[in-house]
């Protein structure tokens, strides 16, 4: 198993740590892991994305154009990911933020209400754990719901550990969504 | 489960310093390294080290100069503009035999550039870019894993040969995150009877570069430069043969290129196409032996870099003639692609 | 003053921390005089064993040459730099930054800006003798107005290349340092001074009081292509005048 994933979204949307919460999920059973965070100049204009792998294999080019499987948190991202999906790869789109639906035929077409179940459960500012759950729901190959949980604790800045409790049950309802 | 923690090249790599007894860190922001100085802005302080930001990266490595006269582990870091300021103070610390790590994470050139990761600084590296007949040990990671070795083993090469150790990473191996089992000091001791601490007890050392007779003093010196060169040489080459034995081709690559390649070759041998992966781990010393057997009887030798072709001379240098090689490259950030290496190598059989 | 023998005595001696070598400086040139006058300071203060000479690029490149103590290179310009990395090693060892007009006031603008800024415990001592020695007489960032050097043959210009540059009032507007003096060695009274000023500026450092900095007028007859009393008249007469003699710190 080897998959390669995009998150993106807008700046706070928590993008970079998603990447990084299913890095560890994924590092903790054993799987071979990379993380790459846009950076610098590509950052401005408030969009953030990151290129995650994780397989069963040493990761060799961590680099990620075509993705297995993307995760869009807003409609820029939907715009400048949809067309590099792998045919018969996976989008997963935030339609709490993404009016539009995307628009390919040849790749299974997921959507989640993100900010809204995240609302409802605590706090919209845990809208990306909402997509993760999905995300695991769809390939449980990547990690387990437990796993990830508990990989919360490491992802998560100290500053911020404050919110993993509302981060845990959004990210279970996301998974029963 | 695994052990391992998820951490950034260029934060491991602080980490990695700090575990092989560098106490010292002297730099200048610049990106693609940044996450360097604040690491170490945060770590040092708390196991009793200097941190200090310098008024430029030519302050930086004469800060590192001072340091390493006076004995202690010191490194610096940059990126490839940054890295060209500090080439008179690395050309001074290899005069003046003292130890040092300089890492450069390297991004697109030439000038100003841009900020995403490229090789274009091999060339500056593995001939010196600064001013006289000396040599800089460059060693060229390529996982977040191989940064923490490596960073170990920068420090003892640069003690054991009183030399300064280029740390040769790029944007993307310093921005990305992998799985890292932190490495265990090599807890190897060099004396340091030369450094400079005051002279009690002991006649007084000087530490320079500058002689001024020729004959005597500067020759003498660049003689047992040269020696010392010739034993890193002899002692300190490192590469990876990677599948190599039955292939009919060839890739030539290191650091970020070589993953690259990896997959390239991944995607070949699904295909049944022989191919093999050659990575010099030093980039100087450069592997020409272990280039020359990995390469023996190979229809076709593709060097790929991200650069317009820069160890593609050392590719020649050690082949001597004796294979057909190609070369693809990328420049100014851009990644070689996975599909143009197929291709190539594909075509080669046609 | 020890004694020596029946009848005499000992009035004046080389300096321990001195060491016995011929001289390269020209004759006339103050550096001689600086080099004692530091080499004395250390020898009052008992450091020499405890003191790291980082030597400049210009004409005192060889000044650990003549201080026996730990010497150490620095790239034109560095020496601040040098001396900072060696101190933050040896915080308890005495650092000094021996430099000239051109490395302190040219190319190592930015390294002698920031170490004051940063309060670096260390010692400078800036020798201005308006102009490049090493190089065979060029103009130095503190050549005087009008003065003739290799490369201003018609003497300097101000209206193209600027005035001649105050190190002590310059850093005297930083926080940090502790000790600015500027001084002389173009007579007696004044060698007297700046040995004072020397003194003090190395005790601060040993006692870890923070940056000190002093400037010392001094005289290069050869560069400027005028006999020795000519030089003293010029530091007096020209130099003096324009850089004020005197301290501008002392906390």
């Amino acid at each position: 198993m080897t998959e390669k994933i995009i998150f993106a979204g807008f700046g706070g949307q928590g993008v970079l740590l998603s990447g990084k919460l299913l890095c560890i999920a994924g590092m903790r059973e054993g799987k071979y892991v990379s993380h790459i965070p846009s950076y610098g100049a590509e950052m401005r204009g408030g969009t953030a994305n990151c290129q995650v792998i994780i397989s069963d294999e040493e990761v060799a080019s961590p680099v990620v154009f075509h993705p297995d499987i993307a995760i869009v948190l807003n409609t820029p991202s939907l715009i400048k990911f949809e067309p590099r999906v792998k045919a018969g790869g996976l989008l997963i789109y935030n339609s709490s933020l993404i009016d539009e639906k995307p628009s390919r035929t040849d790749i299974t077409v997921v959507d989640i209400a993100a900010n809204d179940i995240a609302e409802e459960n605590g706090s919209s500012r845990s809208a990306n754990m909402a997509v993760i759950g999905k995300l695991l729901k769809q390939k449980p190959e990547l990690a387990s719901l437990e796993s990830t949980i508990a990989a919360l604790e490491e992802a998560v800045s100290a500053r911020n550990r404050k919110f993993n409790p509302v981060n845990e049950k959004v990210l279970k309802a996301g998974y029963a969504a | 489960m695994s052990d391992k923690i998820l951490m950034k090249g260029n934060e491991v790599l602080g980490e990695a310093a700090i575990i092989a007894g560098c106490r010292y860190y002297f730099g200048y922001p610049i990106t693609p390294q940044n996450e360097v100085p604040a690491y170490m802005a945060r770590r040092l302080p708390q196991v009793d080290g200097t941190f200090l930001q310098a008024e430029s990266e030519i302050a930086a490595i004469n800060m590192v100069f001072g340091a390493s006269a006076a004995g202690a582990r010191v490194m610096t870091s940059s990126s490839s503009p940054g890295i060209s300021l500090k080439q008179e103070g690395i050309s001074y610390l290899s005069g003046a035999r003292l130890p040092a790590v300089v890492v450069n994470m390297m991004r697109g050139g030439p000038g100003l550039g841009n900020i995403a990761g490229a090789q274009g600084d091999y060339y500056q590296a593995t001939r010196g870019g600064g001013n006289g007949d000396y040599r800089t040990v460059a060693l060229a990671p390529a996982t977040v894993q191989e940064i923490a070795d490596l960073t170990i083993k920068s420090f003892d090469i640069a003690d054991k040969y009183r030399v300064v150790v280029m740390l040769m990473g790029d944007g993307f191996l310093g921005q990305m995150a992998e799985g890292v089992s932190l490495p265990e000091p090599s807890n190897q001791k060099f004396d340091k009877p030369w450094a400079l601490s005051g002279a009690e007890g002991r006649e007084p050392n000087i530490v320079a570069s500058l002689r001024l007779n020729p004959e005597d003093a500067l020759e003498k010196l660049n003689d047992e430069l040269q020696a010392t060169y010739t034993q890193i040489e002899e002692n300190e080459t490192m590469s990876e043969s990677y599948m190599t034995d039955d292939a009919d081709y060839l890739l030539v690559a290191y650091g970020m290129s070589s993953r690259i390649c990896r997959s390239a070759l991944r995607a070949l041998r699904k295909e049944g196409v022989k191919v093999g992966l050659f990575r010099p781990i030093t980039l100087w010393p450069f592997p020409e032996k272990e280039l020359q057997k990995a390469a023996e009887g190979k229809q076709k030798v593709l060097t790929v870099e991200m650069s317009a072709g820069q160890m593609l001379e050392d590719v020649k240098l050690s082949l001597n003639g004796t294979a057909d090689i190609d070369f693809y490259g990328r420049t100014a950030g851009m990644l070689p692609d996975i599909d143009e290496i197929v291709r190539r190598v594909k075509n080669y059989g046609k | 003053m020890e004694s020596k023998g029946a009848q005499f005595e000992y009035i004046y001696e080389k300096p321990e921390s001195l060491r016995e070598v011929k001289t390269h400086y020209c004759p006339g040139c103050g550096h001689g005089i600086v080099h004692k006058l530091i080499a004395e300071s250390m020898d009052e203060l008992e450091i020499q064993d405890k003191t790291i000479l980082v030597a400049p690029v210009g004409c005192s490149v060889l000044a650990y040459n003549y201080i026996d103590a730990d010497g150490c290179e620095a790239a034109h310009g560095r020496a601040p730099a040098v001396a900072t990395g060696l101190k933050r090693v040896h915080p308890d060892k005495v650092v000094i930054s021996y430099q000239g007009d051109g490395d302190l006031l040219a190319i190592g603008t930015a390294e002698t800006i920031h170490a004051a800024n940063r309060g670096e415990n260390i010692t400078v001592i800036f020798v201005n003798n308006a102009i490049y020695g090493m190089t065979g007489g060029q103009m130095a960032p503190t050549t005087m107005d009008k003065q003739v050097t290799k490369t201003t043959p018609y003497g300097r210009d101000t209206s193209d290349v600027g005035f001649p540059i105050r190190a002590c009032e310059m850093l005297a507007t930083l926080e940090r340092p502790v000790f600015i003096e500027r001084t002389s060695v173009h007579d007696v009274k004044n060698i007297r001074k700046a040995k004072k000023a020397i003194k003090k500026a190395l005790q601060n450092q040993a006692e870890g009081k923070g940056y000190s900095f002093v400037e010392v007028l001094s005289m290069c007859p050869t560069n400027w292509g005028v006999d020795s009393q000519t030089a003293v008249a010029f530091v007096k007469d020209t130099m003096a005048p324009y850089y004020p003699l005197g301290n501008f710190r002392d906390r």
